[in-house]
């Protein structure tokens, strides 16, 4: 036989082609849309000026740039706690023995209460109350607390994701390994957790998602932090173009990260599922 | 002969369904006994209330003269004692074959990594699965995973072993590599336990066979005698059908 193709992949090369031919057609439809009638809406000019100014921009994107690191900064020592707590808690959750029955209940308690209260709430409350306390520094520090309070939040949250990681291990994986004479922890620990584990990392790279956005609240109880320093920007030249640059930070993290965690959900589908129903 | 398990009425429910009724009998060391029955007759359920799996509400299950049903006992030790294969082979994905036959010989009984892998190296050669070591479960025919989780259950070095219908979820031509395993382990001094619905394959390697039906021994024996002269109505009805169905020479 030739090289040519079969008459199926022929078809299906034809029909690709044909569904590239109409996306690109509409897409540019709708872009031509955007572009030709925004810029005739009355008041065009003025939000050009105070959104879109290059001026401002070029002199505010740097200061952005400079408190953006205390973004990082702050998602980058939250992530493992949250990570680490929202185990404990759902390996608590999970056990069966008597003794911790206390403890189960308090972390149902926990993950209720941290899963009901708007996240900045909880900044606020934590943030600001407890540095009331009357603390010494470093421990009155809002930043500190306010990542706390993101900790917690965040942690039942992901708590909750493990929990179902844990659970979608069949039984008979812990029938295996208790025949084996494992402990119901080394049953946990060699067999379900790193299975349960490789399971949630992308809905898991979801939350890391929305915590890498949020950590931008913190700036409401004080620490200058790129949302805090777009609005002294905007403030001191009564101009919106700042808020811009920082959504535009933002967006550089966030859409690559979303990328990368929809690309492991398809490859976690590929290696377990059926082939795909066209 | 001295008696390896002794079984006195034990019985197990599941909420209103009670599975084993009545079950009385001794297995002795270095015997092979099958159970078989129809499906819901309790075989898996004996099998797994043996390794603990299952704790029993009434009766009690001896190893060597030992209550090992007896309230308040640590099943782990047992359990080394007592391996099992499941239907469904159970090994764990995420390992590979080596580490799915070390793992308890390292984190159970505390052998140094070295000892444990040559404990896996031998096994698996005895298997014929050598080159598979480094593989993962699901790169493995299921024959092939089977009799690595026979050898995973032999790590232990088990006086028991139960064999759990072990060749149900096999494709049929699978079937044999894993009978033959079997076979070879006859005569190794262990006691083994089957539950299965491999009729040829229970009357050629058993020493007795043991038939379950409504929870109790309905009729237990040599094979001969329960496949060819079985006394109880039941065994001969169950018989009948299974030759109906062509899955053994009547």
């Amino acid at each position: 036989m030739s090289a040519s193709l079969s008459r199926r992949a022929a078809y299906e090369r034809t029909r690709k082609r044909r569904s590239i031919a109409v996306a690109t057609v509409s897409s540019l439809t709708v872009v031509a849309a955007i572009v030709l009638f925004v810029p005739r809406m009355p008041r065009w000019d003025r939000v050009k000026e105070s959104f879109f100014s290059g001026e401002r921009f070029a002199d505010s994107f740097p200061r952005l740039l400079e408190a953006f690191v205390l973004d990082i900064k702050i998602f980058a020592w939250s992530m493992p706690a949250i990570v680490i707590l929202a185990l404990l808690v759902a390996i608590a959750r999970n056990s069966r023995s008597a003794a911790l029955f206390p403890v189960r209940v308090l972390t149902i308690a926990y993950t209720d209460i941290m899963r009901g209260v708007p996240v900045i709430l909880s900044i606020y409350l934590i943030g600001f109350g407890v540095p009331g306390l009357g603390l010494e520094r470093p421990w009155n520090s809002p930043l500190l607390w306010g990542s706390v309070a993101l900790v917690l939040t965040y942690a039942s949250y992901v708590a909750e994701v493990f929990r179902a990681g844990i659970e979608s291990i069949h039984e008979s994986q812990r029938a295996a390994a208790r025949s084996l004479g494992l402990s119901n922890w080394q049953t946990m620990r060699f067999v379900v957790l790193p299975q349960a584990i490789r399971r949630v990392v992308p809905p898991l790279m979801n939350d890391m998602v929305s915590l890498q956005k949020d950590v931008a609240l913190v700036s409401l109880i004080g620490p200058i932090e790129i949302l805090r320093q777009a609005g002294i920007d905007k403030a001191k030249f009564a101009n919106f173009t700042p808020f811009v640059g920082a959504a535009l930070i933002f967006l550089a993290i966030t859409i690559p990260l979303t990328r990368l965690t929809d690309w492991l959900l398809t490859r976690e589908r590929d290696r377990t599922g059926a082939s795909k129903v066209r | 002969m001295n008696a390896k398990l002794t079984l006195n009425s034990v019985a197990k429910s599941f909420g209103d369904n009670q599975v084993l009724r009545n079950i009385s009998l001794t297995i002795n060391t270095g015997e092979v006994v099958s159970f078989i029955g129809a499906s819901g007759s309790g075989k898996t359920t004996l099998l797994r209330c043996i390794n603990l799996l299952e704790t029993v509400d009434n009766g009690s299950i001896l190893l060597d003269g030992t209550d090992i049903t007896a309230v308040g006992l640590d099943a782990n030790p047992i359990r080394r004692r007592i391996g099992i294969v499941f239907q469904s082979f159970n090994l764990f994905p995420h390992l590979s074959i080596r580490r799915n036959v070390t793992l308890a010989l390292t984190e159970v009984l505390g052998k140094s990594a070295d000892d444990a892998n040559e404990t896996a190296i031998n096994l698996l050669a005895r298997f014929g699965l050598s080159d598979k070591i480094d593989s993962y479960p699901d790169r493995l025919s299921g024959g092939q995973q089977q009799r690595v989780a026979i050898a995973r259950a032999l790590a232990l070095n088990p006086e028991v072993l139960l064999l759990d219908e072990i060749t149900s979820a096999l494709d049929p031509e699978l079937v044999g590599e894993v009978l033959d395993v079997v076979r070879e382990l006859k005569g190794s001094g262990i006691t083994l336990l089957l539950a299965t619905h491999e009729m040829g394959f229970a009357r050629e390697i058993s020493d007795r066979v043991c038939f379950l039906a409504d929870g109790v021994v309905a009729e237990m024996g040599l094979p001969e005698q329960i496949f060819s002269h079985p006394t109880d109505p039941r065994t001969q009805q169950f018989l009948q059908r299974v030759i109906a169905a062509g899955r053994l020479r009547g």
